[in-house]
């Protein structure tokens, strides 16, 4: 049995899958990522999460409109995250704990307007697989990259676009500005508050489309507390890139390859028990950020209030 | 005069940042239909209309009390515990397992080590976190998570092999779960209802950690290391060996409340495949407590009583006017929210105070030092 692991249908699968499970950690991680860039540590990653797939979920199953869907994840996103950062640059909360919070409000109204609105477990019609033309013919390549839904290549297109908002832009160096010394920038004239609030609503508008993309293009379905402790990861994985877009996406592929291989070990029977295989995920997390964390250095006001009074 | 003032407004924070959730609940409520006088008044019905009422709250109030305490000491170590979920299903395991197998001795002794299992177990899956944030400055809110995890993997791995109740081999169903516990190796229940031990111990130990850290050396070591690292090396403390320190304390309360939830209220262990099958989320829930208590393990008293009574006074509103009890989820998180916030108030008033004084004596003000501690995961080394 361990043999058909190895043979190319499988791996092929493993990998094809492998990239479509990146796909909610990198909408999630790439937003927290510019939030914490410009120091704020957003915890509430996977409420906001809950709240964006039920909103999302909810939406098309009435409509049928998966873009009215993704709307209305980015709008529930966005409130998410203009409350925290009120609640974090206006009125200085500790930012881990006022994340946990948030999570414990997206969790419970997730599922409470889940029980109230649905009821039951539905299915909807997610975004289908899109052949990329020639690309998509390539042998093996093609299987595994260029056959995907259209929320897969957003969230790789998102990492190139982020690395080169947070390098090659003003507003990128502002945002840095602000996260490593928030006393410099300011007394530069650049409004600490601003950028912060940007960051922070941008991050919960990415973690929205992060839920979307579970209930509208992965799974196709809402459950109570479906992200199981994905936001979470997502939140470790910032760490685990160094604080960079690309090393992000290098550290979401990792996690979601493994995830797809034990998934796949699952399918093929072999005797691993699940319990085990669904555990090494998070065995890697932490092995990986004892790795990472000792190689790059966070953020200098990573999750400290500013303010030029108190 | 002023400042016994603002002791009181500082302790009126969290009543007030309740009243504001609680606000936005009654909102909600309309929203759903639901009419909110109705719907808090069969909570509170639910939560303390009857003496069994009363007893069901306190037995729910038990496991947030002691994940608590854990928070309390943790947070004043400037370390942030999320883990209570995992701790609190290790230690459980662990108490389970001493309270299966030390079949013949007597009672009190077994229930005695079991509890002392489940102590251990906590503080052993505490303890890992703390080590590496000491060691290899790995962010302790990250690694408590994922910790849960894999508590929770390996609880349904055990539950469904090596621990399973062997009646359950016989059966078709399989359920995930352990055989009961002896009768003589339960904690004993203090009145005719489901009121066992673990609530009175759960008081006794509240007692038992403001003691510890406020008289004596390692408690105030921990605090001092939680308001200032810098200085606290240089008065000659080891930084390092007290985060893990904090951490394995506070995983240890943690995982004596999960043994606690077995020897007192379910005799054996179940799962669902999730950590709030078990633990009923009482590991977050702690922490919502201990935030409310002001970090102070006597006022986490009536904190953890006060969101037990939530807890179950959901169930009753849920029946009587069909509102999820997530609800009280969502209502937990808004609290929280609103408590921390709160927070700035306390602060700027101690600032001025600070400043005040140091106006007239030549020190450094020691900044935002009081506050539960931003996360920063720095460790000074």
């Amino acid at each position: 049995m361990i043999s058909e692991l190895f043979s190319a249908t499988v791996l092929i699968g493993i990998l094809a899958s492998g990239i479509r499970l990146a796909t909610p950690y990198l909408y999630a991680a790439i937003g927290e990522t510019l939030g914490q860039r410009s120091g704020v540590l957003n915890l509430g990653v996977e409420g906001q999460m809950l709240l964006g797939a039920f909103a999302a979920f909810y939406i098309v199953f009435q409509t049928g409109n998966l873009w009215l869907g993704v709307l209305a994840a980015i709008l529930v996103g966005a409130i998410m995250g203009l409350a925290m950062a009120f609640v974090t640059v206006n009125l200085h909360a500790v930012q881990g704990i006022s994340g946990i919070g948030f999570y414990l409000f997206g969790l419970g109204l997730s599922d409470l307007l889940f029980q109230k609105l649905m009821g039951t477990v539905e299915t909807v019609r997610g975004f289908s697989k899109i052949h990329i033309p020639f690309l998509s013919d390539i042998p093996v390549i093609g299987e595994i990259f260029f056959q995907q839904n259209l929320m897969v290549y957003l969230a790789f297109a998102l990492v190139p676009l982020s690395a080169f908002l947070l390098n090659k832009t003003t507003l990128g160096l502002k945002i840095r500005a602000v996260g490593e010394n928030p006393e410099a920038a300011d007394s530069l004239g650049v409004s600490v508050a601003k950028v912060r609030y940007f960051t922070v609503i941008a991050g919960g508008i990415f973690s929205g489309v992060a839920g979307a993309s579970l209930s509208i293009a992965l799974l196709n379905v809402f459950q109570q507390n479906m992200t199981s402790g994905l936001g979470f990861i997502a939140v470790a994985l910032v760490y685990f890139g160094g604080w960079r877009p690309w090393g992000v996406m290098g550290g979401a592929l990792l996690f979601s390859m493994v995830n797809s291989l034990q998934l796949w070990v699952q399918v093929l029977g072999i005797p691993i028990p699940s319990d085990i295989a669904v555990m090494m995920p998070y065995v890697l997390t932490i092995l990986a950020l004892v790795l990472a964390v000792s190689r790059v250095r966070a953020p200098s006001a990573l999750s400290k209030p500013f303010g030029r009074e108190d | 005069m002023r400042e016994r003032l603002s002791t009181i407004v500082d302790a009126l924070l969290p009543v007030l940042a309740t009243l504001s959730a609680l606000a936005i609940g009654a909102v909600m409520l309309l929203l759903l239909g639901a009419n909110p006088v109705e719907a808090y008044g069969a909570m509170w019905e639910g939560a303390f209309g009857s003496g069994n009422a009363i007893a069901e709250t306190l037995v729910k109030a038990t496991p947030l009390l002691l994940v608590g305490l854990g928070i309390c000491i943790a947070f004043r170590g400037n370390v942030i515990n999320i883990g209570g979920e995992g701790q609190m299903v290790v230690g459980a395991i662990l108490a389970t397992l001493t309270g299966l197998n030390l079949v013949g001795l007597p009672g009190w002794l077994v229930i005695t080590l079991s509890l002392m299992a489940g102590f251990l177990g906590g503080a052993f899956w505490g303890a890992i976190p703390g080590f590496l944030k000491a060691y290899f400055n790995v962010n302790e809110i990250l690694s408590t998570i994922m910790m849960n995890a894999i508590a929770v993997q390996g609880m349904n791995f055990l539950l469904r092999g090596a621990m399973i109740d062997p009646a359950q081999l016989e059966l078709e169903s399989k359920i995930p779960q352990t055989a009961r516990l002896l009768e003589a190796y339960r904690l004993p229940r203090l009145i005719p209802t489901r009121l066992h031990l673990g609530a009175a111990i759960a008081v006794l130990l509240a007692i038992g950690v403001y003691i510890l850290l406020w008289h004596t050396t390692l408690g105030y070591r921990i605090r001092a290391v939680g308001l200032n690292p810098h200085a606290s090396r240089y008065a000659g403390i080891n930084v390092k060996q007290h985060v893990v320190i904090a951490l394995l304390l506070s995983g240890a309360f943690a995982g004596l409340a999960g043994a606690t939830q077995v020897l007192g209220v379910n005799y054996r262990m179940i799962t669902d495949g999730s950590a709030t099958g078990f633990t009923g989320s009482a590991g977050f829930n702690g922490i919502v407590a201990a935030l409310f208590g002001q970090l102070h393990p006597l006022g986490t008293i009536p904190a953890a009583v006060f969101f037990g009574a939530m807890l179950v006074g959901a169930n009753k509103m849920q029946r009587v006017v069909q509102v999820p009890s997530a609800l009280i989820t969502t209502l937990n998180g808004l609290v929280v929210v609103f408590v921390v916030s709160s927070d700035i108030w306390r602060r700027r008033r101690l600032q001025r105070r600070l400043r005040e004084a140091s106006a007239q004596i030549e020190v450094d003000p020691p900044g935002e030092a009081d506050q539960p501690g931003p996360e920063s995961g720095e460790v000074v080394s």
